[in-house]
């Protein structure tokens, strides 16, 4: 065989593989919207599960996962973000740097029940917050950190070196460089990698599994020391717990909960396009 | 006044360079003259731009660098221990080889230094400073309707002018250019150099320059570098009309370099 002909069946195999990783993912969505669209209803988002969950709506879980996705935000952003700072811009390579660096790598290498786990033992129990809306945010919050402190690190060092230069040279101090010039220009990566970390968190069962979900509660919480249902757990339970449970509600909380995270997913994509074309150096 | 009368804005003694084990600059001695403009030249790598960067001490970044001897802005050693960096680059300014406005409006970047060195808090002021030193680098007239656009709307040759705007924003006392036009075109080149004159009047400016004649067209002192030593130092037309030494001859005459 020519080499030509070899280099175009390579070039035909190659793409063949590059779209077989879009059916799954295509698949999936397919099949989550044409079991679950049809539950879909005003009612749906807006009551509570009725009569043992098996009627009604997932109003009380849909906004304890909004919550709690909150809750994740003002936990993991400050420590990321300052994380970040530190390791972009300050960072000499010297022990503490070394075990900032390990320890964000193991932090992303945590399977999530071990989070659940950590978050029972650490805030529930021995920070006394009990099952609650912020226990369950500061375990969320510490799993989501790893991602946050990566994509704003990257997005930190993209920064062209000669913006710091010129800002010192004009008798800025290297805080407001930082602050100044680096920031904003480093923004709309840093958004993006919270975005994407709060779409997992928010997508996460196992570490609210212990701090914070409840079985069933319809009443919405009051204060961040309440319990409060959650989407991902609302889900796992009606699929395994609830026995004779319509499968159409379950398909209709996969569908709001896919579309929650996807919909964060996109918006990250947007800004981080819009950015690109923005980008002027 | 004649050239013995005018004062010294930095007085270099003995000051050597070293990045690592690598001497960069070699025991220089030299008088940088109150608002006068002194050229640098030589070949690439001649410690030329290191010798500018040790002056603001923008080296003092890179990992690894020593100074020794001294380099005096008003008798004061500006690497002695106690001295402030971020205070000496506010008297110290630069102007870089590559037009580098922020990604910001026009208005933006020459507000940037006044703004962050807290030099007032009154819009209106302000506004008067980013005037002012859009006309000092004569660029005012050509943005003065367009102050909000992206600085980086503008043309390389205007670029520059408002880096050089951004740069006496700051009211600095002595500005360092490096290469300031080797990014431009002769036109706009030509306009920095009538440029630096004016701004003379005012600053005392240090430029390193890879071209011959803009160091002879536009400065009063030269010095000549050469690896890392100062092999001549003298005013312009005397250095260019009769060198005394040989490789400088040699140098300006293109026969070397």
């Amino acid at each position: 065989m020519k080499r030509q002909q070899t280099d175009k069946i390579a070039r035909i195999a190659i793409t063949i593989v590059a779209a077989l990783v879009v059916i799954p993912i295509i698949l999936v969505i397919l099949f989550i919207i044409i079991n679950g669209i049809g539950t879909l209803s005003w009612e749906f988002f807006t009551q509570p599960p009725g009569n043992g969950m098996k009627e009604g709506g997932i109003m009380p879980a849909l906004l304890g996962t909004i919550i709690l996705t909150f809750g994740t935000a003002i936990a993991a952003i400050p420590l990321a973000i300052g994380a970040a700072i530190y390791l972009a811009e300050y960072a000499k390579e010297n022990r503490l740097t070394r075990w900032v660096r390990i320890a964000i790598v193991n932090l992303a290498g945590i399977p999530s029940i071990v989070y659940g786990l950590f978050g029972l033992g650490m805030f529930v129990l021995f920070m006394g917050f009990g099952t609650s809306i912020i226990a369950g945010s500061l375990t969320l919050g510490i799993m989501t950190l790893p991602v946050v402190i990566s994509a704003s690190e990257e997005a930190i060092l993209a920064v062209p070196q000669e913006f710091r230069v010129v800002s010192l040279s004009l008798g800025a101090t290297k805080w407001q460089t930082i602050r100044h010039q680096v920031l904003p220009q480093a923004l709309p990566g840093i958004i993006t990698g919270i975005i994407l970390g709060l779409g997992r968190a928010a997508g996460e069962t196992a570490p609210i599994l212990f701090t914070v979900a409840a079985f069933y509660l319809p009443e919405l919480p009051r204060s961040a020391f309440d319990q409060t249902m959650a989407l991902p757990y609302h889900l796992y339970v009606i699929s395994t717990q609830v026995p004779g449970m319509p499968m159409d509600v379950q398909y209709g909380s996969a569908l709001v909960l896919l579309l929650l995270v996807l919909s964060m997913t996109l918006i990250a994509t947007v800004v981080r396009t819009g950015m690109r074309r923005k980008r002027e150096w | 006044m004649t050239e013995q009368t005018i004062p010294n804005k930095i007085d270099v003694h003995d000051f050597s360079f070293f990045y690592g084990d690598f001497q960069a600059l070699k025991r220089l001695n030299l008088p940088i003259k109150e608002k006068q403009i002194t050229a640098l030249i030589g070949p690439s790598g001649c410690g030329k731009s290191t010798f500018l960067r040790a002056i603001n001490r923008m080296n003092d970044t890179i990992p690894g660098i020593r100074a020794e001897g001294q380099i005096l802005l008003d008798g004061e050693d500006i690497y002695a221990p106690d001295v402030d960096v971020v205070e000496l680059r506010e008297r110290i300014g630069m102007v870089f080889q590559k037009p580098n406005p922020f990604p910001k409006s026009i208005f933006e970047n020459v507000a940037f230094g006044p703004r962050v060195l807290k030099m007032t808090n009154r819009r209106d002021e302000l506004h008067q400073m980013v005037r002012e030193s859009l006309e000092g680098a004569a660029l005012w007239d050509e943005v003065k309707h367009r102050l909000k656009d992206s600085a980086m709307n503008l043309n390389p040759g205007q670029q520059q002018r408002l880096c050089i705007a951004r740069t006496i924003a700051v009211q600095p006392e002595v500005i360092l250019m490096d290469e300031p036009a080797s990014a431009l075109d002769p036109v706009a080149t030509l306009h920095v150099e009538d440029l630096m004159r004016t701004l003379a009047e005012n600053y005392t400016i240090v430029i390193v320059t890879h071209n011959m004649q803009q160091a002879a067209r536009a400065s009063d002192w030269t010095g000549f570098f050469w690896l890392g030593e100062l092999v001549e130092f003298n005013k312009t037309s005397a250095l260019f009309s009769s060198p005394e030494r040989e490789l400088t001859e040699s140098y300006i005459t293109g026969r070397r370099g």
